[in-house]
């Protein structure tokens, strides 16, 4: 699913890390085509994408949030303020209409792709 | 004004006021416009705990009026208005200042006044009284020009006004006209125990002494000669000799009084005037003046009731029984203590060399019992007095109720679940199991709501324990397991996790996940995790199992501002910093254009750091000798000092040295919230270490060790642990404190929470730590040792460490900074922009 359905552009695979940059748990940024994205492996193996700008804090922090997950839904919790947001579909859980931008992920080889 | 009857109370003291909260919680109160006339000149406080003013308590610290009352409940309280007069016919009061007030009901709540044995000369200069916050301003003064004080009265006022004298460091004599101390509480073998330990705290006790006449002292201002021909000198005189009713109202009114004064009401608190009422003190109801807060709260209630017509309660005599603590000296004292009763028999248990007397008073059949005496052992007090009040039919042999528990053999006593639903729990506030039940089925299920609930356990405290008791008890009776879930993760609480990983050795966060969760984990119980491991092994905080765990400020080892930048703040161990410090500080500030400013905590913050200038910074601080401060953890923040011994004339011991010694040796340690310390090198208290976790207070032979104090949201004073300590068993407690404290307390539960909601409060925590009453403290202080030993500053490991600062960027994949992150100038540094101003990029500094 893809969130950012403004961007009239097509949304293109962008190289941005290694598989072996992101530790299961710790979230990256990386910069692809001028947006910030943070980006989240899981303990499942899963990566995620989503926004890095945090809507309430107006800083770009997301990546540096915690993650885990909450009634089943997996989440990262903003540094700041403490919001959770689905990673999966980028909704906040204490303020359901608010959300981040969700990007979708390719892993080819030991390579990160993410669709930006 | 208005169509509504008016009320008039005179007197906004304890009971006074206790009836305006009475009155304002029963339905049918809007009926009434109410007036209340408080002569003094600040609204109710706490009289019972007066003496709490002289350890730092504030007026306001001890009032007893909750946030706004007065307006809200549409009350108007008449402050330093004193009434005078009372006509009955025309049904009017008249003030000092000659208003006339009308009123339809009228409410006398006018307390006593100390009374003054009327020799020669107790009209002289300071010859003081105990019973305001005025007179105690007055103590203090008279104190601050005096060397020697007597108080005359060795009752239970009399000792803790001594106490007072005591504290405030006048050599102390009590004078009483009775051959023992406590004459009405006591018998003979409890109050020679007690005038033994109160001797033995320094204070000289004269029984048997009537005071002839005051007269102009040789040696000191005053001297006092008796009737049997000897005398003592003194500079100041506290006469705590009983209490009179303050009746004068009454009497000038022409209602009717007893003999020896009071006014006199019947079981609704009425006085012979239908329309008047009086509670409290000045009551004096079937021959008898109660001078305690409780009887006098049930009177209010009494009087509540029978305005609105809630209920037909009826006032029906107290029970005067009492448990206190003189002098550090525990004393209880139930019903017939004296073994008046005709036919009654007593059971006594003596340990002369632990200085404890206990005696129990039982009926002629020895089926019930009637009184008891405690003097340096009250655990029993609870139990006695519940087996004295319900009439509960006492085991085979009584005297196991009071002899000592052997051999881990349990004490006997009755269990809360054998009480009777009709049994009375809290005095104080007329509480019954019944009403604290019906709160937990009404959705109390803890302590503190049940508390909110009832008001129960809320004055004297006294039944705190036996509420906690029969809480646990009941929620056990209705299946309910007390939920402590840290989160959905870990069915345990902080407490249990600590347990569970100590004992089953755990490493990792994976590890607790796998043997004791569920699912993922979340932004709760990781950090939670984290700081338990850290607390428990001490292993590198970022080393790669634990790193996903940290808050983003434990895994950049810097505080997140509001922008994403960090905060920089290095250790200066008791605020101590050498101008080379000072300089290198400063021009790192300079390079990096960080904001500089003086902490709270006397060291130095520098703000508007990006993540990816933190190590260089570091490695510039390091270089310069400092260490992480942990500003971002949840451990030791600071040791605040004053100057001490070493500069200050004042000074009695070396606070910049023990600060720094204390700082260093806690450094790093993570705890379940952070931690504060204070060191002060004389009273005088520069370092305001009272409101620290742990507050270090130098005196003439060592050292005062105050604990769980807390600035903040919620300020606390700390209290006294332990009195002049040597450094080694300083830290030994220190040690202890902290360890137990990391051990249980609650996720971010400050010491001052953790205190509060500590079932035996104070003494509990000083049995544990000064008295080592669970036998742990060996291992308390070798765990914390351990951390101490393995100590290291997280940011040298980390800047040495090539792998971990490839962390330190903003991007993965680019060597861009953010530009979402701009200053703007502000007096001669710099601030975050505001999002206006962004936007504009006007006046921005580049970073
Ligand atoms: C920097 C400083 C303010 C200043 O400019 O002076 C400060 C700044 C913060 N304080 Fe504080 N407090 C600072 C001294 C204090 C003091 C004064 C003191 O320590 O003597 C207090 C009251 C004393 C106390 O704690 O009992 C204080 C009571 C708090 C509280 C309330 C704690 C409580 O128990 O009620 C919080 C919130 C919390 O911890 O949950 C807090 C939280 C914070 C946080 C961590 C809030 C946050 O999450 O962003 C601030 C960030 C620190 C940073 O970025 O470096 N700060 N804070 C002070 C740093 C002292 C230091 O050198 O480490
Ligand atoms: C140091 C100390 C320690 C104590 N410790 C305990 C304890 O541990 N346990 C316990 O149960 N009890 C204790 N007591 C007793 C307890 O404080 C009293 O029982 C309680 O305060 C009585 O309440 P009251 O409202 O009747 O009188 P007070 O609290 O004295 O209030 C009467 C108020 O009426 C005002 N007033 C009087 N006349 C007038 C007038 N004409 N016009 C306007 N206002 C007037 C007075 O100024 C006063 O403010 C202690 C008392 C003291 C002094
Ligand atoms: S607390 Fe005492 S020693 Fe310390 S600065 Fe103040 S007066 Fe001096
Ligand atoms: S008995 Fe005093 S608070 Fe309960």
């Amino acid at each position: 699913m893809n969130a950012r359905s403004n961007l009239a552009e097509v949304p293109v695979p962008v190289d941005v890390c290694h598989v072996s940059d992101l530790l299961p748990g710790i979230g990256v940024c990386a910069l692809a085509r001028g947006q910030q994205v943070a980006i989240f492996r899981l303990r499942d193996g899963a990566i995620h994408a989503v926004g890095n700008h945090d809507p309430f804090s107006a800083a770009n922090v997301i990546s540096r949030g915690l993650t885990g997950d909450l009634k089943g839904r997996k989440v990262v919790a903003s540094p700041i303020y403490k919001q959770h947001f689905d990673l999966a579909t980028g909704q906040c859980l204490e303020a359901p209409e608010v959300a981040l931008p969700v990007y979708g992920v390719q892993v080819e080889g030991d390579r990160v792709f993410v669709l930006a | 004004m208005s169509s509504k009857s008016r009320i008039v109370v005179v007197g906004n003291g304890m009971v006074g006021h206790k009836f305006l909260e009475a009155l304002a919680a029963r339905p049918g109160h809007e009926a009434f416009e109410v007036v209340v006339l408080c002569e003094e000149p600040r609204p109710a406080y706490d009289r019972v705990y007066l003496s709490a003013y002289f350890s730092g308590k504030t007026a306001a610290d001890l009032s007893l009026v909750q946030g706004d009352f007065f307006n809200e409940k549409n009350m108007a309280l008449r402050l330093n208005t004193k009434a005078v007069a009372i006509d009955k016919a025309a049904k009017t009061v008249t003030t000092a200042a000659g208003e006339t007030i009308g009123y339809d009901k009228l409410v006398l709540a006018t307390g006593s006044y100390p009374f003054v044995p009327p020799v020669p000369g107790h009209d002289r200069e300071h010859c003081l009284v105990y019973r305001t916050i005025e007179d105690l301003e007055a103590i203090k003064a008279g104190a601050a020009a005096s060397k020697v004080g007597v108080v005359v009265g060795g009752g239970l006022l009399g000792l803790e006004a001594a106490k007072a004298l005591r504290d405030l460091g006048l050599e102390t004599h009590v004078v009483e006209f009775a051959p023992r101390l406590m004459a009405v509480q006591l018998d003979d073998g409890g109050a020679a125990v007690l005038r033994r330990k109160i001797e033995a705290l320094g204070v000289k006790v004269h029984t048997g002494k009537n005071t002839k006449e005051i007269v102009t002292g040789e040696t000191h201002r005053h001297v006092m000669n008796f009737a049997c021909g000897d005398r003592l000198e003194t500079d100041l005189i506290l006469f705590s000799a009983g209490i009179r009713p303050r009746d004068e109202l009454g009497r000038q009114a022409g209602l009717e009084m007893g003999a020896r004064g009071g006014i006199v009401v019947n079981n609704a608190c009425l006085t012979s005037d239908p329309d008047i009422y009086a509670i409290g003190e000045v009551a004096l109801w079937s021959g008898r003046i109660y001078g305690l807060v409780a009887p006098g709260y049930q009177m209010a209630n009494v009087v509540a009731d029978h305005l609105t017509a809630s209920a037909a309660t009826e006032f029906a005599g107290a029970d005067m029984s009492t448990k206190l603590k003189l002098m550090g000296v525990d004393v209880g004292s139930i019903g017939d203590a004296q073994g008046a009763t005709p036919g009654a028999q007593s059971y006594y248990y003596i340990d002369e060399p632990n200085e404890i007397y206990k005696k129990i008073v039982v009926s002629a059949d020895g089926k019930t019992l009637l009184g008891a005496v405690l003097v340096g052992d009250v655990e029993a007090y609870g139990t006695l007095l519940q087996f004295m009040l319900n009439k509960m039919e006492l085991p085979a042999h009584p005297d196991a109720l009071i002899l000592p528990a052997r051999d881990g053999s349990a004490s006997a006593g009755i269990g809360a679940d054998a009480l009777p639903l009709t049994a009375q729990i809290c005095s104080c506030n007329n509480v019954s199991k019944a009403d604290i039940c019906s709160a937990i089925d009404a959705g109390a299920m803890e302590i503190g709501d049940l508390k909110t609930a009832t008001k129960a356990a809320t004055s004297c405290g006294g039944c705190s324990a036996l509420v906690g008791q029969i809480l646990k008890c009941e929620l056990q009776k209705r299946g309910v397991e007390v939920k402590k879930d840290l989160c959905e993760h870990f069915p345990y609480s902080r407490q249990e996790m600590f347990h569970l990983v100590k004992v089953g050795r755990i490493r990792s966060f994976e590890e607790m996940l796998e043997k004791h969760g569920r699912g993922d984990g979340c932004d709760i119980c990781k950090p939670t995790t984290a700081s338990i491991l850290a607390s428990t092994w001490n292993d590198y905080i970022l080393k790669n199992e634990h790193a996903g765990l940290q808050d983003t400020n434990d895994y950049f080892l810097a505080n997140m501002q509001k922008d994403g930048t960090y905060s920089v703040v290095p250790r200066m161990p008791g605020g101590e910093v050498t101008p080379e410090g000072l300089i290198a500080v400063g021009q790192v500030a300079k390079k990096y254009n960080l904001y500089t400013k003086i902490t709270g905590g006397q060291r130095v913050d520098l703000f508007g750091a990006r993540v990816d200038q933190l190590p260089a910074i570091w490695s510039e601080l390091i270089a310069a000798g400092f260490e992480s401060g942990h500003a971002y953890g949840k451990s030791l923040r600071t040791v605040k000092s004053c100057v001490g011994s070493t500069w200050c004339r004042y000074g009695v011991q070396d606070s910049v040295g023990m600060a720094i010694h204390l700082e260093k040796r806690y450094r790093g340690i993570r705890s379940p919230h952070k931690l504060k310390m204070g060191v002060s090198g004389c009273t005088r208290e520069c370092a305001e270490a009272q409101g620290k976790d742990v507050g270090v207070i130098a005196t003439e032979k060592g050292w005062n060790l105050y604990v769980c104090g807390n600035g903040g949201m919620k300020p606390r004073h700390a209290e006294l642990l332990a009195g002049d300590l040597d450094d080694a068993t300083l830290l030994r407690y220190i040690d202890r404190f902290l360890m137990f404290y990391i051990r249980t307390a609650d996720r971010l539960q400050r010491t001052s929470v953790w205190r509060d909601n500590m079932e035996g409060g104070l003494d509990y925590l000083k049995d544990v730590v000064v008295n080592d009453s669970l036998g742990i403290g060996a291992e308390l202080e070798a765990d914390l040792q351990h951390l101490v030993d393995t100590y290291q500053c997280e940011w040298k490991s980390t800047v040495e460490d090539p792998e971990k600062l490839k962390r330190f960027r903003h991007f993965v994949n680019s060597d861009k900074t953010d530009d979402n992150v701009v200053f703007v100038p502000e007096r001669g540094q710099v601030r975050p922009a505001t999002s206006a101003e962004k936007q504009g990029r006007i006046g921005t500094v580049a970073v």
